[in-house]
């Protein structure tokens, strides 16, 4: 059974961009456009790693990741957030809301896995 | 389609959406109108056109895109105050984004002076400029903090190894995860897995520190690793693996130099350690559930999208919903080929035609009213209407997109006459056919430079007239009697007729004692060679004069026309049809032919006394219309369907206006009606006839040709010079 990432994106191309990287590694990807979408898409799924955007419109990747963190359901799946900000105060903020690691975008689909790998079992 | 090229592809269709989002909310800023989520959109435009640019390697657009995500960061973080002079600034940058965005899309280039000179204006921006220009002087590179990486389908092949050192090195490794690193689902197993991936490597766990199981706390991170690894990988590649759990565990790694261990039983090692974790997690009660054993399930897209539609729909307000309902559109559109729909389009007019003619056989056949025959056809034809008007929906698009396009358009016009303009747009929901659409760019690009450049006054005449300095050009669309109106208006000084009735005189387009009425006056602008500006200006010179905007609307089965008050201002109004496929016309009998003559050509109607009628020689003839004299054109001769000329007397006259608001009096022998038609493509279907623009096929199931009214006024001005003989008249 292949491994199932949820991508959660506002921008097309960054889902489209995720989704051949993830495909091509042999993940099979499930897609949400915001948090809040995130959040209504895990109710019918159990991903095995999320991979989130942090600035999106309605709920941001922040709200995202204490949302899932909250629910006892979902609290351990990994977070590996994708910014563009390699800054240490975004990735900071990210990690004490509970992100499990980290993307700098644009990501080198080598280390979006590698980064992958090193978060799902 | 390369899979890179299709994303790239949507990348751009995305960068005009979010374009179009960022020019939005900067202008909603400028209004006074916005709030924090406002800030927010405008940044994640920004943002995202920046991050997909830096994908593709798009350099310019990503170091243009860098420095307006930070202006815009310090606008966001409140150290910045939105003022008029930053947003201006913003807009042009805006703008220029655009520009980049487009000349990456279409491997075109753009004004690099302009864009740097925008981009050293954004960062003078920062509230602290001066220190960071001292900070980056001399090193432009170390502003970006980002380093675009292509995305290259080739990678995807490669192995996962990331370089290599040479000679092996052994590492000793202690590794104590304290409980937080569980908490946001790192997982030491996974830690090491990845590590025994670099090399060869020994792993003892050390569980002295797990307490009685009535002390545990579930939660706790009680186990602790010491490892020895050998790799030919450095210590980067080592350090890499704990990146995301540095800060929450305890970490010691040692390089040691010499000869490493022997050869352990790494997946044995491995297997061992991690059935003792999952030991200790299933042990440890109903915390984290191994993911691996998660059921999979199906996603529902369309289930998911109606919960967080009505989830959504109470509180959020237009603009928030906005981009996710373009996200929606994504998943909930599909593409069509235009051709497929036109073909749709011209069989549910066939349809129409066919149950119009079914209806006529019907009552010919004299069937009663509440026969069930003639209530099925009742049904019949309401469901046909229905079919048409959602078919034609189908074509229809709103305004909007042609619309947006204006504010940048303003923008320039106002910086380069130095004036300064407002527009507000209305109705931009007002939707219409696609192709008409597409050509109203232009017209309606000519007319709101027309009304900046001639119609507004500077800055300091208006003060003086004691308006606002700031003009308002207003720009609205809205439905009216089954026909599109599009206003466009301006507060300016109106049109000076002193003015314009002398310069149509010059260059004699009216005779030096023509009396005419304001109105008239108005309309002389629409002459073609007509140009009010006193020198030709780089805006809206160029030599393309209202009689070209008059011709593309009427090309489009429109009509414009101009009111003006003095010291008020002037409106134009056009009037166009939604649909190109159906067209109102006056059904008229030629010689026992019947034509159709589209109704927007049509001004009026007479009957033609003797008196009026005048003959010239070479069978030329004119008919005084109120004291004009005006071309009296015998539609039945023009095209061929007789030899000698009809008795005016005995015939109806139609007063039509074509290109250039020339006016003449067709001739035909009897008016039918009015109704709408189906247009339906000659060329198509046969082959081009001069004088006929399209057939149709009326309810009896007739052909009936559509008159091209242009062409058979041009074809008769040809055969006899009227010109001549109305100078002669005139």
């Amino acid at each position: 059974m292949n491994k199932t990432v949820l991508t959660v994106d506002d921008s097309r191309t960054m889902r489209d961009m995720l989704m051949l990287a993830l495909s091509d590694a042999g993940y099979r990807v499930v897609q949400a456009e915001d948090g809040l979408h995130g959040l209504e898409v895990l109710q019918g799924e159990t991903p095995d790693v999320i991979v989130t955007d942090i600035n999106m419109p309605r709920m941001d990747g922040f709200g995202f990741i204490e949302g899932v963190r909250g629910d006892e359901r979902h609290r351990a799946i990994p977070i590996l957030v994708l910014t563009t900000e390699s800054d240490a105060e975004k990735k900071d903020r990210a990690r004490r809301a509970g992100a499990t690691g980290w993307i700098v975008k644009p990501f080198d689909p080598v280390k979006l896995v590698a980064a992958i790998r090193r978060v799902a079992a | 389609m390369d899979p890179m090229a299709a994303i790239k592809q949507t990348f751009f269709q995305e960068c005009e959406e979010q374009l179009a989002e960022l020019e939005a909310g900067l202008l909603a800023i400028q209004d006074g109108g916005y709030d924090g989520e406002t800030v927010n959109a405008v940044f994640r435009a920004v943002h995202s056109i920046k991050g997909g640019a830096g994908a593709f390697s798009l350099d310019d657009l990503v170091h243009f895109a860098h420095v307006f995500e930070t202006a815009l960061d310090h606008v966001r973080s409140g150290r910045l105050a939105p003022s008029h002079e930053v947003l201006g600034t913003m807009l042009r940058a805006a703008d220029a984004l655009a520009d980049l965005v487009r000349a990456a899309r279409d491997d075109g280039s753009v004004d690099a002076g302009r864009c740097d000179a925008l981009a050293d204006a954004l960062r003078a921006l920062d509230p602290d400029a001066a220190q960071a220009d001292e900070e980056a002087d001399g090193d432009d590179g170390e502003i970006i903090d980002f380093q675009p990486v292509p995305l290259d389908q080739s990678i995807f092949d490669d192995d996962l190894a990331t370089g290599s050192v040479p000679s092996q090195s052994l590492f000793l490794i202690r590794f104590k995860p304290k409980p937080v690193l569980y908490a946001k689902a790192n997982e030491a197993a996974v830690l090491l897995r990845e590590l025994a991936g670099l090399g060869e490597m020994t792993v003892a766990c050390d569980s002295s520190a797990l307490p009685l199981l009535s002390e545990l706390d579930p939660e706790g991170g009680y186990l602790s690793w010491s490892i020895e690894l050998k790799t030919e990988q450095d210590e980067a590649a080592v350090r890499e693996i704990f990146e995301f759990v540095e800060w929450d565990c305890d970490l010691e790694i040692e390089r040691q130099i010499g000869e490493a261990p022997g050869e352990p039983d790494v997946a044995a090692l491995i297997e061992k350690m991690q059935a003792a974790v999952e030991a200790e997690l299933s042990a440890l009660g109903p915390t984290p559930i191994p993911v691996s054993e998660a059921e999979p399930a199906v996603i529902d897209f369309a289930k998911a999208r109606e919960k967080k539609s009505l989830q959504s729909a109470g509180d959020q307000g237009a603009q928030r919903a906005d981009p996710a309902l373009a996200g929606a559109a994504a998943q909930t559109t599909i593409r069509v080929d235009l051709d497929r729909v036109d073909r749709l389009i011209n069989l549910v007019g066939e349809l129409v035609i066919n149950q119009a003619m079914l209806a006529q056989r019907v009552q010919e056949a004299g069937l009663a009213r509440a026969s069930g025959v003639a209530s099925g056809l009742d049904e019949l034809e309401q469901l046909t209407r229905e079919i048409q008007d959602s078919v034609m929906a189908i074509r229809a698009q709103p305004v909007k997109s042609v619309f947006q396009r204006m504010p940048r358009l303003v923008r320039e016009v106002g910086a380069m006459t130095g004036k300064l303009v407002r527009l507000v747009t209305e109705g931009e929901k007002t939707e219409v056919d696609k192709t008409v659409i597409e050509r109203l760019a232009d017209p309606l690009t000519h007319m709101i430079r027309n009304a900046i450049d001639h119609g507004l006054e500077t800055p300091e005449a208006r003060l003086a007239a004691g308006k606002p300095e700031e003009g308002l050009v207003h720009l609205s669309a809205a439905h009216r009697s089954g026909r599109i109106v599009i206003e466009v208006s301006d507060d300016g000084a109106g049109i000076n007729r002193a003015r314009v009735k002398a310069l149509a005189i010059g260059k004699g387009l009216i005779p030096a004692d023509a009396a005419l009425t304001d109105d008239e006056i108005d309309n002389l602008i629409f002459l073609p060679g007509f140009s009010t500006a006193q020198t030709i200006s780089d805006i809206s010179g160029r030599g393309v004069g209202m009689d070209v905007v008059r011709r593309s609307i009427q090309a489009l089965g429109g009509r414009i026309s101009i009111t003006s008050r003095p010291g008020h201002g002037s409106t134009f109004t056009m009037s166009l049809p939604l649909t190109l496929a159906v067209l109102d016309g006056m059904v008229v009998t030629v010689a026992e032919q019947t034509l159709v003559v589209p109704l927007t050509a049509i001004v009026e109607t007479l009957q033609p006394k003797v008196a009026d009628v005048h003959g010239f020689g070479g069978g030329a003839r004119v008919i005084a219309i109120r004291e004009h004299f005006t071309p009296l054109i015998d539609v039945g001769r023009e095209l061929a369907y007789r030899q000698g000329d009809a008795d005016p007397l005995s015939c109806v006259a139609l007063l039509v206006e074509c290109e250039g608001g020339f006016r003449s009096a067709l001739l035909v022998d009897a008016i039918l009606g009015q109704r709408q038609v189906v247009i339906k493509s000659l060329e198509a279907n046969y082959r081009h006839v001069q004088g006929i623009a399209a057939a149709t096929i009326l309810g009896d199931g007739r052909v009936a040709l559509i008159l091209d009214v242009d062409a058979v006024v041009a074809s008769s001005r040809a055969d006899a010079s009227f010109e001549q003989l109305l100078a002669t008249a005139g």
